[in-house]
């Protein structure tokens, strides 16, 4: 069946088959593969986007379900001006290891952050809780996270951190020579 | 905002290079190549764990109007595929041609031209299986009336493996003899799964003009791989091209050749079209490499003052259907003999015996170090087990037995050469951490009110950077990795190497390896990795071994090209190559240091028409092969402190103190995100995650609905701290640490989940301790976690 959906702000007009899932949509007829696919089963969520603006799993969503509405994917993160400060965030504070869930995090971050421009490490944690990281333990992810919140106003329009140093405090770690 | 220039030249906090992809969306794995008039494969797979293969049926299959080819056992045995060599000198069905051998085993290969299409297909393959009576409880595999899974093999007729031992049997039987204490416990590590977010599979593009093969795939050690290729296929090597791209996290199980890689190759072979396979969440579960699934019996033998004197263990191994670990050749158990851990013993035993079952094959994966999560979970239970008797403090037993500063080098009771440690500074650090005395004296007073507070120890010694040629082959190959050092004529650097990231940061640690020998910016250093074509041989990435490989391997060829500098700096600057001085960027001259070429400088001189002396060749490119002297020996003390609800036995990690040593630190930030993820893996292991079976094979961890992965609410905010004791044979001193925080955090987690439960007189319960079998336990009854709760 044909439908229209208008992704990262661009309208797409497809054919598709009623049981052809979001993730794969995005993935294998848009060739946006920054979505990705992990488990099938609602679970893992390295498969969230946004559609009309509130996270869901794209594994467990129809195409055709979509047909009408605006999906959002980590392909849309970034604007003119560059990364998102979450994006900035990740990078900042080593929120990321293998990519993998880093999209899907990414999503619900941006989404947490629009909601509450300023949540504790404990929403953080809520907010995540139904996407799997197997390399970071999460809490660099929350760092990242309040990263975001205490340069979200500062980084508007948002400029690449590329050049960076990673910043040299750790708040746990006790050294001894 | 920093600059650029404060970016260090070297070793320090850097933020990631290859980040910038992956927060785009822009990372290409697997799964993300799309190669014109591409084919998707589908397996089908046993629904039964044991059964004889009557017949397969395909021609509705093969009739599907989008159905390309369809591969059974009897299509390959006509190309001699059917079976493959495994990594432990086994052979493993690759399309099942007699018997199935566990649930999910594959048994034909549908290819079409959509994934949906080729799923649909399997659906209409028809098996006639006759069932046979499965062996699950590997405590009966060497029952004599047991089925002999392996019947395929030549004059097999039980279950067995192998039996191996190590150590000396006689001195720690004689200590055992007149030893005051003797303490004995039965300790299940279960089978688990490291299950990466990202699933196996692979594209196989089979170049039919060419005759060239290329397969992007999920692999932790390409090279092998493309070898391993050519000595299954029969392909000349030269031919094969193995890409490995960005990799969604790997633990071990991706360093194996799994069934629908072969499948795929064949598929393009028969179609002459690339075909991608990527097998789903519960394949993966069920069919590839598991992990652990050791039965182990510990005896420790004592004073009454806790000096520990022996230990003995048996092992009964569960390798599945198929003898399918992934390790160093000599060991069948792996590095399981460094059981003896952190501590000074007289004198150490183990015998360990290997059967087959009913289960999927694997059995080395998941972050082990090659079997040294059983061996540090086996010691540091037994170790608390030995304090629960003594009534003594877990701590303070460990720092009374741990090895001391001045006996390293240290060779252990079962032969290992342990290189450099401080264990009692660590373990003291780490106390201080956590406030230990505190700690206990809170779990005084919440223990008088009834509430179950737990605080565990664990102290592990790792063995990593497998390894001395002499000593460790895969398949016959030894684990010396190659390293290629490129220099531009503007100064800008490639670096190639064997090794392939999953997630470990290798673009940006190896690079500023680089930059810390040759003083140049780690920007400037490209590395290049994961495609055969690109890169020289080496063994891959897993065992903790990249840094103390591929990353010495580095440091070496860095400072092969620092020398061939020297000669050509010499040259330009007209001096004996002995008067040139060495400082992080340059060479100048001895006494003047303001006559001096920079790195940069010297390799556009060494691309030019400079006249160079007898002898320099020119341009500045170095290449090497490492072969390491000896392992790596990284440590640490962890501590973990949980509460328990007495009502629902639902365990909470509340503290969980991090003291690791992995020698000198390339990156600290990167060091820190391995730990964490390691310590994450610890809390699932020891809490949730199990691979368990019923009695007629079914798995029954298949999906994440079952197979349960810690979230951010399982885990706190970890607690690290670090002391750092250089290896003394490593280029760098780094001793590598990608998995020193899953061999060390399972024990931490038990032990303070069965210190929690002291009051109710429990001295040990199995991994997992989920709230059904804390409660069980509470009640008297632990739970057998391998098999299914009856």
């Amino acid at each position: 069946m044909q439908i229209n959906v208008t992704v990262n702000g661009t309208e797409y007009r497809r054919e598709v088959e009623p049981r052809l899932l979001l993730v794969h949509f995005l993935r294998d007829e848009l060739a946006l593969t920054g979505t990705h696919w992990g488990c099938d089963t609602s679970n893992c969520g390295v498969c969230v986007v946004w559609l009309d603006g509130t996270p869901v799993k794209s594994c467990t969503v129809l195409a055709v379900m979509a047909d009408g509405h605006e999906v959002r994917t980590v392909e849309g993160l970034a604007g003119a001006a560059g990364l998102d400060p979450v994006q900035q965030g990740f990078m900042q504070c080593h929120g990321l290891q293998c990519g993998f869930c880093t999209p899907g995090m990414l999503m619900t971050a941006r989404w947490l952050l629009d909601r509450d421009p300023d949540p504790s490490e404990a929403q953080i944690r809520e907010a995540i809780s139904g996407q799997a990281c197997r390399c970071t333990g999460y809490e660099n992810i929350v760092r990242a996270v309040r990263w975001a919140v205490e340069h979200e106003a500062a980084q508007e329009p948002a400029s690449e951190p590329a050049s960076e140093q990673a910043p040299a405090e750790a708040p746990v770690e006790v050294p001894v020579s | 905002m920093t600059t650029v220039e404060e970016r260090p030249i070297g070793f320090g906090r850097m933020l990631r290079k290859e980040d910038a992809r992956f927060l785009r969306g822009h990372g290409t794995y697997v799964d993300d190549v799309q190669l014109p008039g591409m084919l998707h494969g589908a397996v089908l797979r046993s629904p039964l764990a044991h059964a004889r293969i009557v017949s397969i049926d395909t021609s509705a299959a093969q009739a599907h109007p989008k159905v390309k080819a369809v591969i059974t056992g009897e299509t390959l045995a006509g190309l001699d595929l059917a079976w493959m060599p495994t990594l432990s000198h086994d052979v493993q069905a690759v399309l099942a041609t007699d018997k199935v051998r566990f649930q999910g085993q594959e048994v034909a290969f549908v290819v079409a031209e959509d994934r949906y299409s080729a799923r649909d297909a399997l659906e209409l393959i028809d098996v006639d299986y006759e069932p046979l009576p499965p062996v699950i409880d590997a405590k009966r595999a060497l029952d004599p009336d047991t089925p002999v899974i392996r019947d395929d093999l030549e004059g097999r007729t039980d279950n067995k493996i192998f039996d191996w031992e190590a150590g000396d049997r006689a001195a720690t039987d004689a200590v055992f003899r007149d030893a005051e204490v003797v303490v004995a416990q039965d300790i299940l590590y279960p089978r688990v799964h490291p299950a990466p977010l990202e699933t196996c599979g692979c594209v196989a593009d089979m170049d039919p003009v060419t005759g060239k093969l290329t397969v992007w795939t999920t692999t932790q050690a390409p090279h092998a791989h493309r070898t391993v290729y050519a000595l299954v296929a029969g392909l000349p090597e030269h031919k094969i091209r193995i890409i490995s791209p960005d990799i969604g996290g790997g633990f071990g199980n991706k360093v194996g050749i799994y069934p629908g890689y072969v499948c795929s190759v064949v598929g393009s072979i028969v179609t002459g079209k690339p075909v991608k396979w990527m097998e789903d969440r519960s394949e993966n579960l069920m069919s590839t490499s598991f992990a652990r699934d050791y039965h182990m019996r510990g005896e420790i033998a004592a004073t009454r003052d806790g000096k520990i004197r022996a230990v003995r263990v048996r092992v009964l191994a569960d390798h599945g259907a198929f003898n399918g670990t992934a390790q160093p050749a000599k060991f069948p158990a792996g590095f399981f003999h460094v059981f003896t851990g952190s501590y000074d013993l007289e004198a150490a035993h183990c015998e360990v015996t290997g059967v087959y079952t009913n289960k999927a094959p694997g059995g080395v994966a998941y972050a082990c170090s090659f079997r040294i999560t059983e061996a540090v979970y086996l010691i540091e239970r037994m170790v608390d087990v030995l304090a629960f008797e003594l009534k003594l403090d877990p701590a303070e037993l460990r720092m009374r037995n741990l090895l001391r500063p001045e006996q390293f080098p240290y060779t252990c009771p079962t032969g290992w050469e342990y290189d450099s440690g401080d264990y009692p500074r660590t373990l003291r650090l780490a106390m201080d951490l956590a406030g230990y005395p505190e700690l206990r004296a809170e779990q005084a007073r919440r223990r008088e009110r009834g509430e179950l507070m737990g605080i565990g120890v664990s102290f592990f010694t790792e063995a990593v950077g497998a390894g001395p040629r002499k000593h460790m082959d895969i398949l016959g190959l030894g684990m010396a990795d190659g390293a290629e050092l490129r220099v531009h004529p503007t100064g800008k650097a490639v670096l190639r190497l064997s090794c392939q990231s999953q997630g470990q940061g290798h673009e940006t640690t190896f690079a500023q390896i680089v930059a810390e020998e040759l003083g140049i910016p780690p920007d400037d250093v490209d590395v290049v990795h994961g495609d055969t074509d690109q890169t020289p041989f080496g063994l891959g990435t897993y065992g903790s071994r990249s840094t103390p490989v591929s990353g010495a391997a580095t440091a070496v060829v860095a400072r092969r090209v620092r020398e061939r500098a020297r000669l050509v700096a010499s040259a330009m600057l007209e001096v004996a190559p002995d008067d040139l001085e060495w400082e992080k960027g340059r060479w100048f001259v001895r006494g003047v240091p303001g006559q001096g070429k920079t790195i940069a400088d010297i390799a556009l001189a060494a691309h030019s028409s400079l006249e160079l002396p007898e002898g320099v060749e020119g341009h500045l490119d170095a290449t090497c092969v490492y072969n390491p002297p000896n392992l790596t020996y990284p440590f640490g003390a962890y501590i973990c402190v949980v509460d328990v609800d007495a009502g629902t036995g639902q365990v909470k990690v509340r503290r969980f103190i991090a003291v690791d040593d992995c020698g000198v630190r390339i990156n600290p930030m990167i060091v820190e995100g391995q730990i964490h993820g390691g310590l994450a893996d610890g809390i699932g292991m020891a809490l949730m995650q199990v691979i368990a079976f019923d009695t007629d094979g079914n798995c029954l961890g298949a999906s994440f609905m079952d197979y349960l992965l810690p979230t951010s609410m399982e885990c706190p905010t970890w607690e690290l701290g670090e002391t750092v004791t250089p290896s003394p044979h490593h280029p760098i001193g780094a001793k590598g640490v990608g998995e020193s925080a899953t061999v060390g955090s399972p024990a931490a987690v038990v032990n303070a989940v069965i210190d929690a439960l002291a009051p109710y007189g429990v001295r040990h319960a199995d991994m997992p301790l989920t709230p059904a079998n804390v409660w069980s336990t509470m009640q008297g009854r632990p739970l057998r976690t391998d098999l299914a709760i009856t």
